[in-house]
């Protein structure tokens, strides 16, 4: 078997489960979308504490879980299902996985408890104009100065940016691609929330013109420690995305069972149940794809690991937007509301399917990996 | 209506070189510039004189339309200026409107000085309109109204809105309407936005409690209204599945010049020979939907459009929706960001020049062409049914009183 859920997996899911559709129903979604913020800190903090959440893949001795890839994709999976507004995402996978891999012992001890107190949001600033999504391409110097480092230059599309209370900044020194940090707020940073096509994810672009930073990266050139922090990003996040395509099908099938037209339920005509039962193809594709990433991410199978990767985004991408295209279809004119909740997932859709690479970017990848 | 007036071409066109002279866009407002088309029969050649035609084949008004462009730099679309009126209400009202109704209404209507909006929707009657509940009882000279009408594009700005409501429950659902034309001003009429997935309010619920409309204003007789709705209908799915006029032009323009815009930005040769294979796909699809809807034109015998249109109308909706969707794509990583945010707001009136705003709003906007103006599904439906001629699927709300139905809120 490629991948067998235990028990455990299977209450972890069903506490995660019954939180995150508590703390995210539509009202708490709404407001979080239209604030600054974009999440709630009670919430945030009751992840940390009530649930451990924020630390589930940090070993114990920095104050984790010390649990694995498999159960941040089932916390990411039903996150996505109800478009929970929170840093998770940014700080607890993004953010922890590059310092899990890429930084210094200090740098670990000193951020990795705070993250899993909840205390600290962390944004991974990797982006930058116009420069696609692959590491090696990333331009932005680090240049020293005394015994810190200089930052200049701009980085966009920073998940949880505005708000982060630590930017992890990836940046070219001599010696390659390193790691730096620095305080979100710290002189020489200026942060711009960014107007996103999905307002339940919250962008930055971030000008750092002569910053003070400190370098917290391993020695030597990172360019491949870091994208693997990507590619264990891209497993996360298509996990997300199939949890949002099914409850796409979900609403889909619910509002089918209930809305009469001509006399009978709307799902009674073949062109809806078909559309229906194409939905759940997907969405049960989606999730296989998904769980192949993350299974493969928690054995640290990297032979493995980027071709799952790669299927798994670029299928759950296209699986979630025709799910989410679908079920604005199936509910007619209200399904095209502001309203309507349908709205917001098929803006996830697209702009997750956008970030980290499209499903063309990612067949590519693909193509290459298995020798098409 | 059964043949048409002739005149060629050249005459057409030195008709509409008078008009100019009489009355150039450039210099007059709007309204007396569209008054004076109007007044020449340019407004839609096909309808009779008098009435803003002249009696012509309709697709002569292409000729129109070129001719105003050569000369003039101030265009007007009709389908901005009055979407429902000029796009539906107006042939409604030339089939079964009577000659106080036609001249009192056509003339501002495709001025523009009055605008339109098309009140078939309800709550429990979208796809199923003929299953709509709004009710309407004679009282002496007038009807009394009382219901619900739900995305009514443009009720809040309109003058007219034009009404099925049902006048006898007991009969079979498309037996029971009546066809009304009514004032959006007169009380008892509560508009109220709805928000859609751009933030933007087009379209409105709106409430009716006891309003009178005058039994003059109803269209066709007691108990005809599917018949009428159904003109109205068809004239729209016509006027949705057109495409352009232009080869390459429209939507599909403006996604080839953002590919060449943003081509090539940090992708592989082998993503871009994909995308540019998608790219042609949609450029052929488009010039296609152009072709097929130039060809339905010509071939157009006189009167309203029949079940056909629903060829155009179909396709022009899910092709639109790809177009757009791929417009993201081409911007790549560019889209997660909309610039133009989600202030709950009515539309501006700007338009969106910009192609990059454009493309991203259309991204959005499109999701509801196969939606309005009758379902995707529906189109399937109307195909399969009533031009293939293929059996029907077995209906339980027919031949029953429209009161006995299975409904939903
Ligand atoms: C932007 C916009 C503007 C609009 N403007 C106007 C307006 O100005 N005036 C007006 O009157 N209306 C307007 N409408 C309403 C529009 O006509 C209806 O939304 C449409 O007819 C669908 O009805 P519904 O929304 O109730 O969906 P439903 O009819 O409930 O449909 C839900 C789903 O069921 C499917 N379905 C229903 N019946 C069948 C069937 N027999 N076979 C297969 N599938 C079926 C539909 O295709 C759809 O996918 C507008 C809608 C939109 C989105």
């Amino acid at each position: 078997m490629d991948f067998v859920f235990t028990s455990e997996h299977d209450e972890l899911r069903q506490t995660i489960r019954k939180f995150v559709e508590d703390k995210s129903q539509e009202a708490a979604i709404r407001r979080q979308m239209s604030s600054e913020r974009g999440y709630d800190p009670q919430v945030w903090a009751s992840m940390a504490e009530q649930l451990g959440l924020l630390g589930l893949i940090i070993p114990e001795q920095h104050g984790g879980a010390g649990l694995g890839f498999v159960e941040l994709g089932i916390a990411m999976e039903e996150m996505g299902r109800v478009l929970l507004c929170a840093p998770f995402f940014s700080t607890a996978v993004l953010a922890t996985n590059a310092l899990l891999l890429a930084a210094n012992d200090a740098a670990q001890a000193e951020l990795l408890p705070s993250i899993a107190a909840g205390k600290t949001i962390a944004a991974l600033a990797l982006n930058e104009p116009d420069r696609g999504w692959e590491v090696a391409d990333l331009a932005m110097k680090a240049a020293a100065d005394g015994n810190g480092w200089r930052l200049d230059g701009v980085k966009t599309f920073v998940i949880d940016g505005h708000s982060a209370d630590v930017l992890l900044v990836v940046a070219r020194t001599n010696e390659g691609v390193s790691l730096f940090q620095i305080r979100g707020e710290a002189d020489g940073v200026r942060r711009e929330l960014l107007p996103t096509l999905d307002l339940t994810r919250k962008l930055a672009s971030i000008t750092f013109d002569k910053a003070r930073a400190q370098r917290i990266g391993r020695d030597g050139d990172l360019t491949k420690t870091i994208d693997k922090v990507v590619t264990l990003g891209i497993a996360a996040l298509a996990a997300e995305q199939a949890g949002g395509a099914q409850r796409c099908l979900e609403m889909a099938t619910e509002y089918a069972k209930t809305r009469l037209q001509f006399g009978r339920a709307i799902g009674s005509f073949q062109a809806i149940k078909h559309r229906c039962a194409d939905m759940l193809v997907g969405a049960e594709f989606a999730k296989s794809a998904a769980y192949h990433a993350i299974f493969r991410a928690a054995e640290n199978d990297d032979a493995e690991l980027g071709a799952a990767a790669a299927m798994a985004k670029s299928y759950c991408s296209e699986a979630y937007f025709q799910a989410a295209a679908d079920n604005i279809q199936v509910h007619g004119g209200m399904g095209f509301t502001w309203e309507h909740v349908a709205h917001l997932y098929f803006k996830r859709a697209k702009s997750s399917s956008l970030l980290f690479g499209d499903p063309l970017h990612h067949r590519a990848k693909l193509a290459q990996e298995i020798g098409i | 209506m059964s043949t048409y007036a002739t005149m060629n071409e050249d005459e057409l066109r030195q008709r509409v070189r008078k008009l100019i002279e009489a009355a150039d866009p450039d210099k007059v407002d709007m309204f007396t510039f569209r008054g004076a088309q109007f007044d020449h029969g340019l407004a839609w050649v096909n309808f009779p004189v008098g009435y803003g035609g002249l009696g012509l084949n309709p697709k002569m008004q292409v000729t129109v339309a070129d001719e105003l462009r050569k000369n003039c730099k101030t265009v007007y679309d009709d389908l901005i200026i009055n979407p429902i009126g000029i796009g539906m209400g107006a042939a409604t009202v030339l089939t079964y409107g009577s000659d106080e109704m036609k001249k009192r209404l056509l003339r501002p209507c495709f001025t523009g000085e009055e605008v339109w909006c098309q009140l078939f929707s309800e709550p429990g009657a979208g796809s199923d309109v003929a299953g709509l509940a709004t009710r309407a009882v004679r009282d002496g000279d007038d009807w009394l109204l009382n219901g619900q009408k739900v995305w009514t594009t443009l009720a809040h700005i309109s003058k007219w809105g034009l009404l099925v409501a049902r006048s006898n429950p007991d009969l079979p659902k498309h037996e029971g309407m009546s066809y009304f034309l009514l004032d959006m001003q007169a009380p008892g009429v509560d508009v109220r936005p709805l928000y859609q997935i751009t933030g933007e309010a087009e379209f409105n619920e709106v409430f009716l409690q006891d309003v009178r409309i005058p039994h003059s204003r109803m269209l066709g007789k007691e108990g005809q209204g599917w018949q009428v709705a159904l003109t109205t209908l068809m004239n729209e799915r016509t006027a949705l599945g057109g495409g352009s006029q232009q080869r390459g032009g429209g939507p599909i323009n403006v996604l080839l010049q953002l590919w060449k815009n943003n081509r090539a930005k940090g992708e592989s040769a082998a993503a871009e020979s994909v995308m540019r294979d998608r790219l042609t796909k949609l450029y052929i699809d488009a010039e296609l939907l152009r072709l097929t809807s130039q060809r339905a034109r010509s071939a157009q015998r006189s009167g309203n459009p029949g079940p056909e249109g629903s060829v155009g109308k179909l396709a022009q909706a899910e092709l639109y929706k790809k177009i757009w969707e791929c417009g993201l794509d081409v911007m790549g990583p560019n889209s997660l960001v909309y610039e133009p945010g989600y202030e709950l707001r009515r539309p501006a009136s700007e338009d969106r020049r910009d192609r990059t705003l454009m493309a991203k709003y259309q991204f959005l906007r499109s999701r509801a062409n196969s939606i309005e103006g009758g379902t995707s599904e529906v189109m399937r439906n109307i195909l399969g049914e009533r031009v293939l001629g293929l059996p029907g699927e077995p209906r339980t709300d027919k031949g029953i009183p429209w009161k006995d139905v299975p409904r939903g809120g």
